[in-house]
């Protein structure tokens, strides 16, 4: 504790810092703490309660729930932690589900050409709510809130007037379905439990996601953008290609969750997805990202989306009125945020 | 880049006749000053002096438009900070450039990361620096994990002068550094400032308090209104003469003046003490 003899008249200093740093304030200290605890206590909770909770098949559907949103919860908490908000991601998912299904059916293509034009063109709109708010300075908020209305009329209007329908054609029988079905939407048996293929994509992005952050450069930078954009760009970190990759980072959920819609469904209705883009955002919340940026953890993230799952599932278990799920809902978000306040004032205070 | 080794005490940094104008206003007009290795020059002055005009153009963030600014005794015109980085003229602002949720050895090393083969950052590598570089300078950090919001201000300031010294740092710029802090944490850096010296590094200290330049510094340019007022080495001028050119014998005369048709006792005390600072202050041209 005490100063090294490098440095005999600085010995005063270190008594401040005496007791400060106990292993139970360390825990504390993650990001994922608050979610883990109210993971455990709602689990507990809906085990009681409801007697279909515990048994296998039901964890699987959770796991399922959870991974639906969970996906996008991933780049969602990633521009979370770099201090952004991306409106538009609720409707991008369908955006980006539509496309692969109307181009594949009305050009009668292999439906894998349909899902590289998704992916480019749904890379291309996260590239460009990234370079709009990187242009124009506006708050994220602004541009993906118009953004989002954008694409949520874009939707409606070209799957109207392309199929005279408000949703697209079925796919089911086009070329490739079964083989992007396997990629994007089957059911893989696991130890006698039936898992959806999501569930794997949804632990493999918050493994990927992990490692961006915690050991990579970029994962420093993402911090970094998010705490301090000034401080980052005065040591020289680029804050605006970090940004844009996080919105095109965003996208690329979208197009991996609009993936599994065409091919679980066949066919994408055209006003899916307004709203979910807060359940994204209440997602990463739960799991610990702070709203203004520079603190999160993509695990958390993942904890909050099964959170998320679990209630959505739990409620119906238990044979209650659904209706109240959002109540659940909110109120989880006001216990999370106010844990996040704590933390955040915990960390800032300067000494 | 060559005369750093070879002539011992040829200065990093040197200023002829600077001066700077922002359209139609003068901020600097005809400065010199020399920084060399293993010393420590102070900029003093008041609130528009001339201090930030000055780092600016040290710091590459401005071009001066009159003058030579010389660096290893070659003239240069730095078109941006980086340029003035890659001279090896490290600036630390007041406000540091510091990521206060972010663990302390990440924002040592934040935008010049230690990476191993994969772009996997050199994680034991960089804590391990960070660690003993901050102990070279006598601050031993129990955990360099904590976010470094956690440390108090003259910690983070010397965080951030530790980072600029570990770059490759020749020329330390310290803009006030002791403006926002409290008596000992104020202590603390002024230390490493003195440490920073022993090193071999040239500092500029930019501060408005002669009780901090003048234990440290060896060399004292005090600044008003965009002039040099007065350059002296230490030896020339003592700790009272700096502080009554800092704070203007005359200027607290007229003040005496203007007080005195508010408070009569006030404005007594205050022209005594002017007239005790005007006999120190006002020999020196």
């Amino acid at each position: 504790m005490s100063q090294a003899a490098a440095a005999p008249p600085s010995l005063a200093k270190g008594d401040e810092r005496l007791a400060r740093r106990s292993p139970l304030r360390r825990l504390l200290g993650r990001p994922e703490l608050g979610a883990l605890l109210g993971a455990v206590v709602l689990f507990v909770f809906f085990s009681a309660v409801a007697d279909a909770f515990l048994r296998a098949g039901s964890f699987s559907t959770i796991l399922y729930a959870g991974s639906t949103f969970g996906i996008m919860a991933v780049g969602v908490a990633l521009l979370m932690i770099g201090g952004e908000f991306d409106l538009s991601a609720g409707v991008m998912v369908t955006t980006s589900a539509l496309i692969a299904a109307l181009v594949g059916y009305q050009l009668t293509l292999n439906l894998w050409v349909g899902v590289a034009i998704s992916l480019v063109l749904t890379l291309g709109l996260g590239f460009l709510n990234g370079l709009l708010y990187v242009k124009t300075g506006l708050p994220s908020f602004i541009i993906t809130l118009a953004t989002f209305f954008m694409l949520a009329g874009a939707n409606l209007g070209v799957t109207k007037a392309v199929t005279g329908n408000v949703a697209s054609d079925s796919v089911r029988d086009m070329d490739g379905f079964a083989s992007a079905r396997a990629v994007f939407a089957s059911d893989v048996e696991l130890a006698g439990v039936t898992v959806n293929i999501t569930v794997f994509w949804w632990l493999l992005l918050v493994a990927v996601a992990t490692w961006i952050l915690l050991r990579t450069r970029i994962g420093n930078w993402i911090f970094a953008v998010g705490g301090s954009a000034a401080s980052a760009r005065a040591v020289g970190v680029p804050v605006a290609r970090t940004k844009i990759g996080l919105f095109m980072g965003v996208a690329f959920c979208a197009w991996l969750s609009g993936m599994h819609l065409v091919f679980a469904f066949a066919s994408v209705q055209s006003g899916e997805g307004v709203g979910n883009e807060f359940s994204f955002i209440i997602c990463a919340v739960i799991g610990g990202c702070l709203l203004t940026g520079g603190y999160g953890s993509a695990v958390g993230a993942a904890i909050g989306a099964f959170i998320y799952g679990m209630t959505n599932k739990g409620i119906v278990y238990a044979e209650w009125d659904p209706d109240w799920f959002k109540f659940f809902l909110g109120a989880m978000l006001l216990l999370a945020t106010v844990v996040n306040l704590v933390v955040r004032r915990r960390v800032e205070r300067a000494r | 880049m060559t005369a750093e080794t070879g002539t011992a005490g040829a200065p990093l940094v040197r200023l002829e006749g600077v001066g700077k104008s922002y359209g139609n206003v003068i901020a600097l007009k005809d400065v010199s000053l020399e920084v060399a290795p293993g010393e420590v020059t102070c900029v003093l002055g008041d609130n528009g002096a001339g201090k930030s005009t000055l780092i600016k153009i040290i710091a590459g963030l401005h071009r001066h438009d009159e003058g030579v600014l010389r660096v290893h005794g070659e003239p240069v015109t730095f078109g941006s900070p980086r340029q003035a980085l890659d001279a090896g003229i490290a600036t630390v602002y007041q406000d540091l450039a510091v990521v206060p949720l972010m663990p302390v050895w990440r924002n040592f090393f934040l935008g010049s990361e230690k990476r191993r083969a994969f772009g996997l950052l050199d994680v034991p590598h960089m804590r391990c620096t960070t660690r003993d570089e901050l102990l070279a300078m006598g601050i031993d950090l129990r955990d360099v994990d904590q976010p470094i919001g956690t440390l108090s201000g003259g910690e983070r300031q010397c965080v951030a002068i530790a980072r600029a010294v570990h770059f490759g740092a020749k020329v330390l710029v310290l803009d006030e550094p002791t403006a926002a802090l409290g008596v000992k944490q104020a202590g603390v850096v002024l230390r490493y400032i003195v440490q920073a010296r022993r090193r071999g590094l040239g500092v500029v200290l930019i501060t408005h308090n002669p009780h901090h330049a003048y234990p440290v510094g060896d060399r004292f340019l005090v600044l008003k209104r965009g002039r040099s007022l007065a350059y002296h080495a230490k030896e020339e001028i003592s700790r009272d003469e700096l502080t009554a050119l800092m704070a203007g014998g005359a200027e607290l005369e007229e003040l005496a003046h203007e007080l005195e048709s508010v408070s009569g006792t006030a404005a007594e005390e205050l022209s005594a003490e002017a007239r005790t600072l005007g006999a120190g202050g006002e020999g020196r041209p």
